[in-house]
């Protein structure tokens, strides 16, 4: 039992009659708010910038594509930093403070960036750092603040605030470029201004993680130790593994529009499909996690990925379409909180930021293997069979997890 | 209570802050100077003018001092009677365009609304089709990947065909079937039948000759992006991969597939435009450069602020 969870919950919190944010401390709801407002101000940027660069700047799809993906790998490393630098400092608000500060003047950075392209290149790469490196902070500072039986129902809380803010962004960015007439300066400013009273209600509502500092705890040494302790280190790699064979949202969706061929208009409403359903059973299923076991949960989640993927190779029929794109929400809900509700009680809490960013870059950095692979698998043997053969790798991965039992419930 | 009033004074500050912003904003991309009355009278040089998004024109023969329309559009194109403006309507996202026909007095005859933002844009010769490309956004398994998709607009009938993807596509007298195929940069010759466009598929370009009559097309060449037909209907100004996001001008002879490379040594992302039989024109860098279509010469600077050229003739 750690100490941190008993003081931050409600010592009444013991029955289950009581509704489900009464179970979930102010500080993860605090956490929550922050990240619905954070992900309005990302997402609005996010949906206009190919515009922009494109229509606006000029460039070319190809050095959009170069410029985007040069910076997705760059998080992962940073990822690590962070929670290392939280944990070393016992400043888990702060460092997540920073993390979020340093993509808020981002925005401002856009908008001074003008129409130099090594600039705009520079701006996003140190948002994609802040985002970085607040991360393995906050989720920590989330699991720390509460009580270790209901974290699956906290991590869906944040989870589902924070999808929230994600439906929210695009509508912002739209409703700014029709008030501005078209003015993507505009949607940058009022992104920042979005980003800064994310971080203003940050440094008001958020209560940092106290702990007594033993900096001969959380060396780096003691870091790379954590790999050492078995229980962490099966999660992580079962974890990775599990990335590996995980088809890529983007790739479901051009499954989802070529065999059912939506038009390119409705396209991007597929995500806000996906996000609706993660949105609706985040909290449902982070409480299901934390009565039957997070580890069953999680799996779970990567079974309805599997089914979901069976459909897409099914009739082109609509319900068959509707399903999947639901069982594509379900495997979200399942497994992105639950698995840090999992993996986080097998940290230490000095150590629980540092724990947490490293399950989370093993994760991102499979995944963004598998998507090269199956890229690959879909240019050599086409569509259907490269869909089936990552669901058998899938299945056989899924089912071995299940064998193997990483977590005990 | 005192971090709530300082929570609510700094949100409403920062509201603030952001629509004072963006109403300014909407003053200062509103702002318009004088508009003139622009037609499609011969020998002049149209381009959308880069610091407003308005169409200007200037006299071929003395390029100076441009007169701005009230019309904006991000492509624009021109030939006989016709005239066309892509104009990505503001406000949408995803991006739609609408795309205009438009008479010889700027009057909008036709207006087709697509998803996607513009690309490229172009008139036949003989002023009855109006064609176009546009990139599409989520397209692509690339999340951010773009795709492009062609189309046409047949101004005497009205008939459209929102993406020419089904086009069937031989090589080599082989029908050409790949899931992944793009077009893009359609141009027709003068007979308003033969046309010219890039195919792009599993990472090649192909340079595809179609006939519009019978629906059909057939792989001349490979690595010709973004054709244009010489006023002659003999020759094809293309851009031609010489690298990742680097493309030189060119210019091939459909007689003899002979390619020669033109005299301007920078990267040029553009659907080049004749100006006569003998000059090409494109834009680069904010401005409208024209180059012997020959080979031979060296670029000169036709006008400033300014893309998308379009010639009257």
């Amino acid at each position: 039992m750690y100490i941190a969870a008993s003081r931050t919950s409600d010592p009444a919190a013991g029955t289950d009659r009581k509704p489900a944010l009464n179970r979930v401390s102010a500080n993860v709801v605090a956490l929550g708010v922050v990240s619905l407002v954070t992900d309005v101000s990302s997402e609005m940027v996010t949906a206009v910038l190919p515009l922009y660069l494109v229509l606006g700047l000029g460039l070319n799809p190809l050095q959009f594509g170069l410029l985007d993906g040069l910076y997705a790998g760059a998080t992962a490393v940073v990822r690590v930093l962070g929670g290392h630098l939280a944990d070393r400092w016992r400043r888990l608000k702060a460092v997540a403070g920073f993390g979020y500060g340093l993509s808020a003047v981002c925005k401002l950075g856009l908008v001074a960036a003008g129409s130099s392209v090594a600039a705009i290149g520079v701006v996003l790469a140190a948002d994609r750092t802040g985002k970085g490196l607040r991360t393995g902070p906050r989720d920590a500072l989330i699991s720390l603040s509460s009580e270790p039986d209901a974290l699956g129902r906290s991590f869906g809380v944040h989870r589902a605030m924070d999808t929230v803010g994600a439906f929210l962004g695009p509508l912002v960015a739209m409703a700014v470029l029709a008030l501005s007439l078209g003015s993507y300066p505009s949607v940058f400013f009022t992104s920042f201004c979005v980003a800064a009273i994310a971080v203003l209600l940050l440094a008001l509502f958020v209560k940092d993680h106290p702990g007594g500092v033993d900096r001969a705890a959380v060396s780096a040494r003691a870091a790379f130790g954590l790999l050492k302790q078995s229980d962490f280190r099966r999660v992580t790699l079962w974890a990775a593994l599990l990335g590996l064979v995980t088809v890529g949202d983007s790739f479901v969706y051009l499954v989802l529009q070529r065999r059912w061929e939506i038009a390119a208009t409705y396209f991007p409403l597929l995500p806000l499909g996906t996000a609706g359903v993660y949105l609706l059973l985040a909290v449902p299923l982070g409480r299901l996690a934390d009565r039957v076991g997070r580890w069953p949960v999680f799996l779970g989640g990567h079974v309805a990925l599997c089914l979901a993927l069976v459909l897409l190779c099914g009739p082109a029929a609509l319900p068959f379409a509707v399903v999947a794109l639901g069982l594509h929400g379900v495997f979200y809900a399942a497994t992105d909180g639950v698995l840090m509700a999992a993996a986080g009680p097998l940290v230490p809490p000095d150590l629980r930021a540092t724990g947490l960013a490293v399950v989370q870059t093993g994760q991102a950095v499979a995944r963004m293997l598998s998507s090269v692979l199956f890229g690959l698998a879909w240019t050599l043997w086409d569509l259907r069979p490269a869909v089936l053969a990552a669901t058998a790798c899938l299945a056989a991965v899924a089912v071995a997890a299940a064998l193997a039992k990483p977590v005990r419930p | 209570m005192k971090k709530l009033v300082l929570a609510l004074t700094g949100t409403a500050l920062l509201v603030a802050a952001a629509v004072t912003y963006t109403v300014g904003a909407r003053h200062g991309t509103a702002e318009a100077g004088p508009e003139a009355q622009l037609t499609l009278a011969p020998g002049q040089l149209l381009f959308r003018d880069t610091a407003t998004g308005r169409v200007g024109a200037v006299p071929l023969a003395d390029p100076k001092k441009p007169q701005l329309s009230g019309l904006k559009c991000d492509r624009f194109a021109v030939a006989k009677q016709t005239a066309v403006c892509l104009a990505v309507k503001p406000g949408t996202l995803p991006a739609v365009t609408d795309v205009l026909v438009l008479d010889d007095h700027f009057a909008v005859r036709h207006t087709e609304t697509l998803p996607g933002t513009p690309s490229r844009a172009r008139v036949s010769p003989d002023g009855k089709r109006v064609a176009w490309t546009l990139f599409v956004t989520g397209d692509s398994y690339a999340a951010t990947g773009f795709s492009t998709r062609a189309g046409l607009y047949e101004v005497d009938t009205g008939r459209l065909v929102k993406t020419i993807e089904e086009l069937p596509v031989f090589a080599g007298g082989e029908r050409y079937f790949a899931a992944d195929t793009n077009y893009w940069g359609i141009t027709f010759a003068p007979d308003g039948n033969r046309f010219y466009v890039t195919l792009g598929s599993k990472g090649r370009t192909y340079l595809v000759e179609g006939d519009y009559r019978r629906y059909r097309g057939k792989t001349l060449r490979e690595n010709v992006e973004c054709p244009s037909l010489s006023p002659d209907g003999k020759r094809v100004a293309f851009k031609k991969k010489a690298g990742d996001g680097v493309w030189r001008l060119a210019v091939l002879d459909l007689a003899d597939m002979k390619e020669t490379e033109l005299a301007e040594r920078r990267s040029v992302d553009d659907q080049a435009l004749w100006q006569d039989d003998h000059t090409v024109l494109y834009g680069l860098d904010n401005a409208v450069w024209a180059v012997p279509a020959d080979g031979s010469g060296t670029p000169r600077k036709l006008a400033g602020d300014a893309a998308s050229p379009a010639v009257t003739g």
